[in-house]
Order: structure tokens, then C-alpha cells, then sequence
């Protein structure tokens, strides 16, 4: 019985006789594994990126809003009929009783013109409270945010966004300056950094007042909405149970909110992108089958190629079982540097997406590219089984006999 | 003495459509170890039919083919391969090397399938070569090699393993005459060195240099004759 290392060196010497055709081979494996590896990176690309919007708009938040809705995750009804009552100041400091909450932001919002001596600009203006930046996860450029105090202290001073800076003020400092929201006066006692990435918000464009203030400007008692942070991920079903408890007990009994777990919207997200990935890949799956059929082909036209030097191993002594491993051999080796190269393409594929696409992080995930290495050579070896088989059981005298 | 090969009452019939035809009709034959023996006849007799089963690379029909005394016939294919590889070397007329390995590697592949270590076939494989004359000719291939050193580099692969019989099939019909005497010198030479040799070949020249020679026609020995001194060494 010939040596496993004779049978790999016999089957990698037939693969370096056949150039051109071990060539085409290795491309044809290479871009059915390159393309899993490129397209799964792609879909997990999209998938990270909407979990890291989600993450930057702080971990383990709940959403409070006014008003119930019918379905899961909906938008709130109000076109029911009944009018909810105001989510007010006092309801969101009740919040805090759950000891499953470990803070929360009040939410007013509006819009408004924002003015410094002759300058004058559209703005959001949200009212909140100091915890926001904690919750949100933003940062100050320069300043201070909101000072802590009583939710009810409508202080004039406010937090404003670059863009927000650099229109009104230009070069002048903008700390410490008083600039005008509707009909009053607050000075500027922060700037905001500019946060990248954020759902909905941009933080340049924004002017943050304490929450009282902005209920007086727009003169309206009832909050946008309140923004909880549960203690921790476990925590944040219990966190829900509380909030509801809490305000149908202020609200004489009546369930009129609805809380919206950042987790829920995140898992569906999370489903579709990895419904997504697995159905790219599949596809490109598809691609290695293919390449899996071409090398059954490929090895076919081998077999009767070499018939002679087949009938030439068998009267030398070779069994039929070394003439089916030496074919299967030569199978394996051509279709696992088929792999290796669709992954080494597939990666710098990948690396070009990220390059062009830099919000994008777009890195196959492994079990994609093991699994695309695995059915690749998988089935380049098991389509060759029938044409080794064929080699196998092929008649010494026949095959010596044709030229 | 037992005979290295015993045929009895050997048959082989093909199907060619729903004809049947009798490749071999009933061979008895013996040869004795060290035995130099040609085999001829017509074309389509038999001959290469012959050669075949007894090289276990095809199977009779019917008949009994005792080889050293065992019955091979009853043999497995993994069990003949065995047996081929130790025990019977094979030489042909198209030289049958493989194109991409070199002269060394072609010695070498008898060696490999009986699973020897690359050492020890590197050492025996240069041995054969340098003695068949091919010491500075190891490391090309075969399409850089003339015919009668692709036959000798053949004849190298088929005595590596030290067979107890060589087979050769019309082993000087693609050389010209200079490199066909050269070969047949070298068989005969390994023949007085006491390997068995069966020779196929319508040349009658060669044919008159073995010391017996068998004609068969339609599949049966038609003579079976040792040589007359008289009309030998004609070649």
C-alpha cells in the first residue's frame, strides 16, 4: 500500500501536469468561496452596523411615550378616540421609585427660532434633564451640561450644537454668552461634541434647555416622551413591569402608555440582517455546488485522459483503492487551494468594502468562511468519487491497450 | 521442480455483440523458472490475450493458472495487485512511462505503490538506472529521452522491484533496429541472470534468438518447440 504522503505528492505532481486545467479549477473554486465569504460580509456588515446604531443610542434604554399602541413596537394611537392623559414632570420622577431603574430623562420637544444679536437660525429645541448626556451617551467639546436640581427648575441656560455655535457665533466664544429662544434668554453654558452616529438626532443641529423651560416655552405641561435606563440588560423586563405599574397608578388605573424596549426593535433588526446573511450566502453557496459539478467534469475528462497511465499503475501493482485515493487525493488538493484562494480573495474583498465603505464592518463571519472552505471542499472531493470510482474499477488491458 | 507458470485448459471469451468470441481456446502451457520463451502468431491469434492472463491482468474464462504453485485465479483484485507488483515485471511496446514524472520517479512508482520509504527507492531506483546505462539520464523526462532509452528506462521500472518474471510485449516495436537489439541484449542479459522472460513479438528475428518458442493461431498453440541450434542466432 502506497504511503499517504506518496499518494498526496503523486496527486500534486498530476495537478502540476495539467496547468492550465488545475488553473481554471482553483479560479472557479475561488470565486464560489470568495463570493460567500464577500457577500456573508456584507450582510453581517449591514447587521453590525444597525446594532451599533442602536448601541450608540445608549444600552439597555426604554422609551416611554404617551398614548397606547395596539401592536407591538407600533406607533402610538392617538386616533382612537381617547385622549391620553399628559405624560407629566411628576410621572417621571415616580419613575425613579423602581429600584430596576437607575435613571431617566424627561423629553420635551420643539422647535423654535434661536437668535445672538443679528443672527438667527431654526432650531430643536429639546428640554431634558443632566442624566440625558449619561443616557445618551454623549459628550461635551466644551463646557458643562445641564446641572442637576429639581426637574421643575427652569434655569435659562442651554447646551448647544456645533453647527448651532458656528452659525450664530463664527469665531466668537459662544461660553457664557446669553442668546435668545422665542421670547427668553439663556446663556450658553456648554457645547456639544459632535457624537457620529445616531438614530434620528443630529447632535449639531440641536439646542438643549432644561426640561421646565422648554415646557414654558412651548406651553405645553405634557412630556415627548421619557427616555429609562434600566439598572441592566436582565433588568430591563422588570423595568417595564414597574414603569407600567407605576403610571396606572397615577393615571387612576388607565394603561396609557407605551413602553418601547430598545431590545425588541434591536432583535427584529438583528433577524432580518441575519436572514439577510444566511440568504446571500446561500446564494453564493450555490456558486460552490457549481464548482463542485465543474470538478466531477473536470475529473471525468482526467480519468479518460490518463486511462493509459491508470492501466500502466494497475499492471505496476497499483489496487483499486490506490487508484481511487490518488483521484480523490488529487480531488481534495485541487479543491481545498480552490478554497484557500476564494478566502484569501474574499478577505482582500472584503478589506476594499470596509476601505470604501467605512461605516460599514463588513468582516465575514467565521463560521461563513469555514463553512464556505468546508462545503468547498466537501464537495469538490465527493464529486469526484464517481470519476475516481470509474478510474478505479477501469480494465488494465483496455486502458493499456489505447494510445 | 514446480513450474513458475502452469496453465491448464486456459479459455477466454469475449462478447462482441451477441457473438461470442474465443480469445483463447483452451491453453496448456508450462514455463520453468529462468525460462526464455517467445510467444507469436498472427495478429488477433491470441498472443497479447496470453501475456495478459498471465500477467494477472485479465481473467480467464475457465481454466486453472497456477503461478509458483498457487492458483491465482482465486486471487482478489487487491490480492493480484499484490502479486503483480512483486512477482511480475512488465515491459510494452509503447514504453508506457508516465509523460510529467522524470526517468528516476518512473523507476521509483513500483517502489511507491508497494508503499517503500523514499530513501531506500531513491538508492535502488539510481542502482537499476546506472546499471542499465542511464546513470546521467535520471532526471529527464521521458520526452527527452530517444526510444531506446525510454525502453530501457521501462525495463529499469519493470526489474526494480526484482521480479521472479518478466513480460514484455512487442518490447522492440516502436525502436529501430539498433536500439530493438540493444533492448533485447539487456532482457536476455536479465534472463541469463535467471528472471523468467516471456516475450511477445511477430519479429521472427527475435523470436529466433528465444530457446523456446510457442505459435498460436485462433486462440491454441499451433507448435511449441525449443529452439533448433541450427537456424538460432539469426538476429
Amino acid at each position: 500500500m502506497a504511503r499517504p504522503a506518496d499518494v498526496a505528492a503523486f496527486a500534486l505532481g498530476a495537478l502540476r501536469g495539467y496547468r492550465l486545467r488545475t488553473l481554471l479549477m482553483l479560479v472557479a473554486m475561488g470565486i464560489g468561496v470568495a463570493a460567500v465569504v464577500v457577500l456573508t460580509a456584507l450582510g453581517e456588515g449591514a447587521r453590525r452596523y444597525v446594532a451599533d446604531s442602536f448601541a450608540s443610542l445608549g444600552t439597555h434604554l426604554l422609551i416611554v411615550l404617551p398614548g397606547r399602541a395596539e401592536t407591538r413596537g407600533g406607533v402610538p394611537t392617538t386616533l382612537m378616540g381617547e385622549t391620553p392623559r399628559d405624560l407629566t414632570l411628576d410621572d417621571a420622577r415616580a419613575l425613579l421609585r423602581s429600584r430596576h431603574i437607575r435613571r431617566i430623562a424627561p423629553i420635551s420637544v420643539g422647535g423654535s427660532v434661536v437668535s445672538w444679536r443679528a443672527r438667527q437660525r431654526d432650531s430643536i429645541v429639546l428640554g431634558t434633564s443632566a442624566d440625558f448626556l449619561a443616557i445618551r451617551r454623549w459628550s461635551m467639546r466644551r463646557g458643562r451640561f445641564l446641572p442637576r436640581g429639581e426637574l421643575d427648575a427652569a434655569e435659562p441656560v442651554c447646551i448647544i450644537g456645533e453647527t448651532v455655535r458656528r452659525e450664530l457665533f463664527g469665531v466668537t466664544p459662544a461660553l457664557g454668552r446669553w442668546l435668545r429662544i422665542g421670547e427668553y434668554r439663556f446663556r450658553v453654558i456648554g457645547i456639544l461634541a459632535s457624537s457620529g452616529r445616531s438614530i434620528g438626532v443630529d447632535t449639531q443641529e440641536l439646542v438643549i434647555i432644561p426640561v421646565a423651560s422648554a415646557q414654558a416655552i412651548f406651553n405645553n405641561p405634557s412630556l415627548f416622551r421619557i427616555i429609562v435606563e434600566a439598572r441592566s440588560r436582565e433588568d430591563i423586563p422588570r423595568a417595564k413591569a414597574d414603569i407600567l405599574r407605576i403610571i396606572r397608578a397615577r393615571h387612576q388605573g388607565e394603561e396609557d402608555i407605551t413602553v418601547i424596549t430598545q431590545d425588541a426593535v434591536l432583535a427584529t433588526f438583528d433577524r432580518i440582517f441575519r436572514a439577510l446573511t444566511l440568504a446571500v450566502g446561500g446564494i453564493a453557496a450555490i456558486s460552490l455546488g457549481v464548482a463542485g459539478i465543474l470538478i466531477m467534469n473536470v475529473m471525468l475528462v482526467a480519468v479518460t485522459q490518463r486511462r493509459p497511465e491508470i492501466g500502466l499503475l494497475k499492471a505496476l501493482g497499483a489496487t483499486p483503492r490506490t487508484i481511487l485515493l490518488l483521484f480523490l487525493a488529487e480531488a481534495a488538493l485541487l479543491s481545498s487551494a480552490g478554497a484557500g484562494l476564494g478566502l484569501v480573495v474574499g478577505q482582500a474583498g472584503s478589506w476594499a468594502v470596509r476601505l470604501g465603505f467605512p461605516v460599514l464592518p463588513a468582516y465575514a463571519p467565521w463560521w461563513a468562511s469555514l463553512a464556505g472552505v468546508l462545503v468547498a471542499v466537501g464537495t469538490g472531493t465527493l464529486f469526484s468519487l464517481l470519476p475516481a470510482r470509474r478510474a478505479a474499477r477501469l480494465d488494465p488491458v483496455a486502458a493499456l491497450a489505447r494510445r | 521442480m514446480t513450474a513458475l507458470v502452469r496453465l491448464q485448459g486456459i479459455r477466454r471469451d469475449f462478447r462482441v455483440g451477441d457473438q461470442v468470441v474465443h480469445a483463447l481456446d483452451g491453453i496448456d502451457l508450462a514455463v520453468e523458472t529462468g525460462e526464455y520463451l517467445a510467444i507469436t502468431g498472427p495478429s488477433g491469434s491470441g498472443k497479447s490475450t496470453l501475456l495478459n492472463v498471465i500477467g494477472l491482468l485479465d481473467r480467464p474464462t475457465a481454466g486453472r493458472y497456477e503461478l509458483r504453485g498457487e492458483d491465482v485465479t482465486l486471487l482478489s483484485d487487491e490480492q493480484q495487485a499484490a502479486v503483480r507488483n512483486r512477482t511480475i515485471g512488465f515491459v510494452f511496446q509503447f514504453f508506457h512511462l508516465v509523460p510529467r514524472l522524470t526517468a528516476q520517479e518512473n523507476v521509483e512508482l513500483p517502489m511507491l505503490l508497494a508503499g517503500i520509504a523514499p530513501e531506500e527507492r531513491a538508492g535502488r531506483a539510481a542502482a537499476v538506472l546506472d546499471r542499465l546505462g542511464l546513470a546521467d539520464r535520471r532526471h529527464h523526462r521521458p520526452d527527452q529521452l530517444s526510444g531506446g532509452q525510454r525502453q530501457r528506462v521501462a525495463i529499469a521500472r519493470a526489474t526494480v522491484m526484482q521480479p521472479a518474471l518478466i513480460l514484455a510485449d512487442e518490447p522492440t516495436g516502436n525502436l529501430d533496429t539498433h536500439s530493438g537489439a540493444e533492448v533485447i541484449g539487456i532482457l536476455e542479459q536479465l534472463n541469463a541472470e535467471g528472471i523468467t522472460l516471456i516475450v511477445v513479438t511477430h519479429d521472427t528475428g527475435i523470436a529466433g534468438r528465444a530457446r523456446r518458442r510457442v505459435h498460436i493461431v485462433d486462440g491454441a498453440i499451433q507448435s511449441d518447440r525449443a529452439r533448433d541450434p541450427a537456424h538460432g542466432e539469426t538476429g
